[in-house]
């Protein structure tokens, strides 16, 4: 369905552990919601000298006003410090939905949600989303330390079982998410994976699924600019279903993937054998695949 | 009244003056979903290569204030999948399609000429002359006049003799108004300025440049005032042809100061990254202008500024 371009007046400006969360009223945003979506925002005002959009994750969706959304952040520059500022009923300019939703099962299946930091924030609509249709539902969170881990009471509510991870082991179990992966698959039976977080995340939460020979969906944290498609920054090494690499727009061709589709430690470069990359053709074939990168 | 914001492009007349800029608006698809890409002047596709190519490493933008460096490295699919998916989607959408191309030989820029002249519904091609001579160990060919002249005269004898061709030019080049006039005696039909302005930008935690590839193009209203001197400098000294004008434009009245300068058409560009329905915004906000000032035809203000009692020559500054 079509994003919409909206000025969404400010409901609530809140802290969640350590994050800022900002709810604004967006009824075109919120029916049009699908877990793993986004919104840009504008930031700075009308005359702003920041000219590019912000990225957040929408992390709740609510009925209320005719429709409100809320989404988190942490303050790391000067735009994320002025939205920081923002108070109740100031406007917005709010684009969204925007990018692939997470795909959602047929039949209630066990899924495991991971998040890292922040990136746990769209596997709070996720999880309502899989609970609706039947899922099980099990958490695992992670953070540097435990203000940076998102909602863990919330998350025990919604899911079976929740399981917290911390580098510094001020809450739940001392180490990464993906330390504790396996056994939570192994206790939960899961049946599918969905991640969202930093990049090495993904990537070992990635190779945790694909031990196991289980489906993974992953959420990539790409920076971007314009959040719609044209600007072509956000871009990461992503293999087609025809085998052949090419460089995805996080926006509008993510942020969601499956997860073994994503050239981990490619990212951040162009690989040889990319589509449209000095050795791509050497891969053989090279018309007719020109042909498919439609 | 409303005002009359038809312009004529040489022997090429648009419903409005508001267009898009190349590498700005994607394929179409992408901005069509905030408005009717009909309503505008013409869609400027992104630079269309002889074979697909994926670009740059990321970071290719950088936020700078009131602009954006970018580094993109023209990512793209290449003409063909151009020519059977992107270019018959702009037309069944309604879209007057100028093309952009751009090569890395004279060859290059031929066989992209060629190919679309083949295709139906091409409305005009730019030529975008900022791209990496191979055979000159990658200088851009604006930075060489002739060889800027060269493509220019190569592409015009190829292309079908009803698409005009337009050179799109950079403004950091040893003598623009040398270039410009040399790209018109090459056979331009028009000129579409300013491309970006090489900038970079650096990353002070890293250490390393703000974008991978070092260097960027820098867009955004921090280069109109630039963008705008060159539009009237090139018509002061070319009164009679057609000029594109573009570089930050974010308003109906950044619009008219490029009309003013002496450009007949205005392309958005890194304004639809921060508002994709810039577009119809600026020609909204230019139609408002217009009528605020009594002014009744567009075209009236072509070059107003040259006329205004006291305009300065281009020798100042």
């Amino acid at each position: 369905m079509r994003p919409v371009q909206m000025s969404s007046p400010v409901l609530t400006v809140r802290q969640v552990d350590a994050y800022h969360a900002i709810t604004v009223v967006a009824p075109g945003i919120a029916e049009r919601f699908r877990s793993g979506q986004f919104i840009a925002v504008a930031v700075g005002g009308e005359h702003s000298s920041m000219l590019t959009r912000r990225m957040f994750a929408i992390h709740e969706v609510k009925p209320d006003y005719g429709g409100t959304v809320e989404f988190l952040f942490t303050v790391r520059g000067r735009g994320t410090a002025w939205l920081a500022e923002r108070r109740s009923r100031d406007l917005l300019d709010v684009i969204g939905p925007l990018g692939r939703p997470f795909p959602l099962p047929r039949d209630p299946v066990n899924c495991v949600l991971v998040g890292g930091g922040s990136g746990s924030a769209p596997l709070f609509p996720l999880a309502h989303a899989l609970r609706r249709r039947g899922c099980r539902v099990d958490f695992v969170l992670g953070g540097a330390t435990a203000s940076r881990v998102f909602s863990a009471i919330t998350a025990r509510r919604i899911a079976e079982t929740a399981t917290v991870t911390t580098d510094d082991g001020s809450l739940g179990t001392k180490g990464r998410v993906t330390d504790v992966l396996p056994r939570v698959i192994d206790e939960a039976c899961s049946d599918v994976v969905y991640a969202c977080g930093p990049m090495p995340m993904l990537r070992e939460a990635t190779a945790v699924a694909m031990r196991y020979g289980i489906p993974i969906q992953v959420s990539v944290e790409e920076t971007m600019a314009c959040g719609t498609g044209i600007c072509m920054s956000c871009v990461i090494p992503v293999v087609g279903e025809d085998g052949i690499t090419r460089m995805a727009r996080a926006c509008v061709d993510g942020p969601v993937f499956r997860g073994e589709r994503v050239r981990y430690d490619d990212v951040g470069t162009v690989p040889f054998d990319a589509l449209g990359a000095p050795g791509w053709k050497a891969r053989g074939g090279g018309e007719d695949r020109t042909r498919e990168a439609g | 009244m409303i005002p009359d914001l038809r312009v004529r492009l040489g022997e090429w007349e648009l419903d409005n003056p508001v267009m898009t800029a190349a590498g700005c608006a994607g394929s179409g698809r992408e901005l069509a979903r905030f408005f009717d890409i009909s309503r505008i002047g013409a869609v400027v596709t992104k630079s269309v290569t002889v074979e697909p190519r994926a670009g740059m490493p990321a970071p290719r933008i950088a936020e700078t204030p009131s602009g954006v460096l970018s580094a993109v490295g023209l990512q793209g699919p290449g003409i063909d999948v151009f020519l059977q998916r992107d270019l018959p989607w702009l037309l069944s959408r309604g879209a007057r399609a100028v093309v952009s191309v751009a090569g890395s030989s004279v060859d290059e820029y031929v066989l992209l000429a060629r190919r679309l002249s083949e295709a139906p519904g091409v409305t005009m091609i730019e030529v975008n002359l900022s791209s990496p001579d191979l055979a000159r160990g990658g200088r851009h060919f604006a930075e060489d006049t002739a060889a800027a002249a060269r493509v220019v005269a190569a592409v015009r004898e190829t292309a079908r003799a009803d698409i005009p061709v337009f050179a799109k030019l950079p403004p950091d080049v040893a003598d623009l108004v040398e270039l410009a006039g040399e790209c018109v005696a090459a056979g331009a039909d028009g000129l579409a300025m300013i491309n970006t302005v090489r900038g970079m930008a650096i990353d002070v935690d890293t250490r390393r440049p703000a974008v991978a590839g070092g260097m960027g193009g820098l867009s955004g209203p921090a280069i109109r005032p630039i963008a705008v001197a060159c539009v009237y400098r090139v018509h002061a000294a070319f009164p009679e042809v057609p000029l594109i004008g573009m570089g930050g434009v974010r308003t109906g009245a950044d619009a008219m100061e490029f009309l003013m300068a002496g450009a007949s058409a205005v392309a958005v560009g890194s304004a639809l990254f921060h508002d994709p329905s810039a577009c119809l915004r600026v020609l909204r906000e230019l139609e408002q202008e217009l009528l605020d000032r009594g002014v009744e035809r567009v075209d009236s203000l072509i070059g107003a500024a040259h006329r205004t009692a006291g305009a300065p020559g281009t020798a100042v500054g």
